[in-house]
């Protein structure tokens, strides 16, 4: 699924929200097995870094290649392989667990009823698939939103604070599914200021400040 | 497990607004109801004589339909965008503008269709002659597609706007005024026995330009407002 030697590259990224320069040349490098760590004080611009790589908002300045090709021009592509996990779970209440991933996840990827209780029991909240996504609780509904990160079949994995709202088992879960993902030649970025994979040998850090 | 197409992508989008709607019937119901609810009025303010009333039938069938449809677009997009599933569906890697035309193509089923299957009750209400039903109907179905684009575009843009429901009002309404002319027009040509296919022709063909442009703007706005 992966191509060989996938890279991420940032280099010098500028961006503003509104009229604070934010980030300022941020730049850094993650290959295929590596997880980068963003971490830094609330307000730094962890969720603006991250959502400037995925592509929702444009950089002032600066480059983002992925596989040495800029994301601007192959963004469909770059897309396709990305999956990615925002503040926001983006999970419609109305709906059941398994129609949430139906409808969203199913966008990529061609799921089979299988498929999806298999990501809902990896995730722990198998039990609770015809229940309205309304009636979970914050952290059983962060676990559905995992759910839909790993239907995703990503190699890039984009976290926005992967661990809010979870129990021990949960932030357990999350270093887990990332060690698995980074371990099978995926890519991944997190912001976080919890711990999360502090010793993990495949860790980097980036420290915006 | 593979890639999806594009069009199974779209369909999923149709389905899960159906699905969506149903649960929540009430919300969808009411531009309807604002509907049957204004074109009842009219007889009680002006006159219940139907041969009075026949001669503004379609005129107030048309402007009802425009507002009713108005009444429905301001949440076309805003939960989506909200909950975060919009961003989910800008990095999906399939084109936006086929996803975004298809939740637009649900919500016309959903509002706008409605709307044109009961125009011939409410029409013949207020005095609309038998033979002007079939052009009502096929004004309607193309002047509530296009208005469902247009107001598509105008809900795009305005989402990330608190209280964008004026501001959306002021953006549609004035493109949509040449579906009202040409197609109320088509309606009382029809009524005095003439061959309303000129006007007709007219609004397929504005439908069919929204039809072309109208995803690629749609995109480009969600994209600008999902910035946010």
């Amino acid at each position: 699924m992966l191509p060989d030697g996938a890279v991420l590259e940032a280099r010098a990224i500028n961006a503003w929200r509104g009229d604070r320069h934010i980030l300022r040349d941020v730049s850094f490098v993650v290959r295929t097995g590596e997880f980068l760590k963003i971490t830094g004080p609330n307000g730094v611009g962890k969720t603006t870094l991250l959502r400037v790589i995925v592509g929702l908002l444009p950089a002032e300045t600066g480059s983002i290649d992925w596989c040495g090709r800029p994301v601007r021009g192959v963004s469909d592509e770059f897309h396709a392989q990305l999956g990615y996990l925002g503040h926001p779970n983006s999970l419609k209440g109305d709906l059941t667990c398994r129609e949430n991933l139906k409808f969203l996840a199913g966008l990529r990827q061609k799921l089979s009823a299988k498929d999806i209780d298999a990501a809902l029991d990896r995730c722990g909240i198998l039990s609770r698939g015809d229940l309205p996504a309304r009636s979970l609780s914050a952290g059983q509904k962060r676990r559905l939103a995992l759910a839909r990160l790993l239907l995703a079949e990503a190699s890039l994995w984009v976290l926005d604070e992967p661990v809010t709202n979870l129990d021990s088992a949960g932030v357990t879960l999350v270093e887990e599914l990332v060690q698995e993902h980074v371990q099978h030649g995926g890519l991944a970025l997190a912001a976080a200021h919890q711990r999360l994979l502090d010793h993990s040998p495949n860790l980097r850090l980036l420290e915006l400040s | 497990m593979r890639r999806a197409a594009v069009s199974s992508a779209a369909w999923l989008v149709f389905q899960r607004d159906l699905t969506l709607a149903w649960r929540r019937w009430d919300e969808v119901a009411q531009p309807l109801i604002f509907y049957v609810v204004v074109t009842t009025l009219f007889p009680l303010a002006t006159t219940p004589d139907l041969n009075e009333l026949s001669k503004i039938s379609g005129g107030v069938v048309w402007v009802a339909a425009l507002l009713s449809s108005l009444l429905a677009l301001e949440s076309l997009f805003r939960s989506d965008v909200e909950d975060g599933t919009m961003e989910q569906w800008v990095l999906s890697g399939q084109p936006l503008g086929w996803l975004l035309l298809a939740k637009v193509a649900c919500h016309w089923v959903l509002t706008g269709l409605p709307l044109v299957l009961v125009a011939p009750i409410v029409g013949t209400a207020l005095g609309l002659p038998f033979n002007a039903w079939g052009t009502l109907v096929l004004s309607l179905l193309l002047g509530t597609a296009t208005l469902s684009i247009l107001g598509g575009i105008g809900a795009a843009l305005t989402v990330g706007v608190r209280r964008g429901s004026v501001l959306l009002s002021l953006l549609v309404l004035p493109l949509a005024m040449p579906l009202l002319i040409f197609g109320s027009r088509a309606v009382s040509m029809a009524m005095d026995g003439d061959s309303p296919a000129g006007p007709l022709q007219l609004l397929a063909a504005i439908f069919f330009l929204v039809l072309s442009l109208g995803p690629l703007a749609v995109s480009a706005a969600i994209r600008i407002s999902v910035e946010n």
